[in-house]
């Protein structure tokens, strides 16, 4: 089989599976899980530098470095298109000029629910200023066209809510946006263990991120390389294209003769 | 008397100083770090030329885990 890698923004990576930073007990339980992972696209979050905090505390990039990740940088917990701008603008200063981005804007603190309306209008001055966004977004097939006309790079639904765990709940919207936008289509949130992983890449998603399912479980570093074997085996599945599933099949797998009596 | 927000914070100067004085007085200088002044991004190649003035609100904001 040839290559089969994810283009997102004229850029290839080899893995489909995107990975988040947060949660984790301590850097170095990051690293081992990124590693494990084998995510090569590592989100990460924008925050006020804490006025007296220990000068020398290790800094995020130090492990994760720039040169050897593509960081994403995301606008988590914000709840307006302008403070998601402001993050990005930021992030783009800190990252030296690094323009691909994640997206999102919040809607609610209890559900994490994306603002949508918020959200076009932050992908719109975002494209506008040369970002490469990638956007968070509800399952909405309709909304996921909108943002890829104003130019996003890749949509990315909701499986179900951030840190939920509670799997693939809707995979016909999935269908519907995958149908109609060009795009990669990366499932992001919602995935609680390796099968729901499979699940998206069986869908032909183009790839997964995730956080809370690695960084969560009882040991992140073993859930890391479980999704990793599982977004490999849901996309393989994916081309290899599944069999049709029927009730019952009259064509045994054993032959039908030569059966002793 | 200078009086600021940085993060949200109240900080009064005695007299305006530059964002490289500042940045060394937190013992920012030289990280990572990305700086804002008043919505607007400041470059780093500034931070030697830009004073603080009276009212400025600053965000001076790392790189962070997050999903």
């Amino acid at each position: 089989m040839k290559q089969d890698n994810l283009l997102i923004a004229g850029k290839t990576y080899r893995s489909r599976l995107l990975i988040g930073t947060g949660k984790y007990r301590d850097f170095s339980e990051t690293q081992a899980a990124v590693e494990a992972s084998g995510a090569e696209i590592i989100t990460i979050a924008i925050r006020r530098s804490n006025i007296g905090q220990n000068p020398n505390e290790p800094n995020l990039l130090d492990i994760l470095p720039p040169s050897r990740y593509t960081l994403l940088p995301n606008t988590a917990g914000c709840y307006s298109a302008n403070d998601a701008v402001r993050t990005l603008r930021l992030a783009r200063e800190l990252l030296n000029g690094h323009s691909l981005v994640k997206l999102e804007v919040l809607g609610d603190p209890q559900s994490l629910y994306p603002n949508v309306v918020e959200t076009i209008a932050a992908a719109k001055i975002l494209v506008a200023e040369g970002f490469q966004v990638m956007v968070y977004t509800s399952d909405d097939p309709i909304v996921a066209k909108q943002l890829e006309d104003v130019g996003c790079v890749a949509i990315m639904p909701l499986a179900s809510l951030i840190g939920s765990g509670m799997g693939i709940l809707n995979p016909w919207n999935l269908q519907l946006i995958m149908e109609r936008v060009q795009v990669p289509v990366i499932v992001d949130a919602g995935v609680g263990t390796a099968s729901d992983a499979a699940i998206a890449m069986e869908l032909g998603c183009h790839g997964v991120l995730m956080n809370t399912a690695i960084a969560a479980a009882q040991q992140p570093v073993w859930m890391a390389s479980a999704m990793k074997a599982a977004v490999e085996a849901g996309r393989l599945a994916y081309l290899a294209g599944r069999m049709p599933k029927k009730l019952y099949s009259a064509s045994p797998s054993s032959p039908v003769s030569g059966l002793i009596s | 008397m200078i009086a600021v927000i940085i993060n949200g914070e109240h900080r009064q100067f005695d007299h305006p100083i530059t964002l490289v004085t500042l940045l060394e007085q937190m013992q920012l200088n030289g990280k990572r770090i990305a700086l804002e002044r008043n919505g607007e991004i400041v470059p780093r190649g500034q931070f030697d030329q830009q004073l603080l003035a009276n009212g400025d609100r600053l965000e001076i904001v790392v790189a962070v885990g997050g999903g």
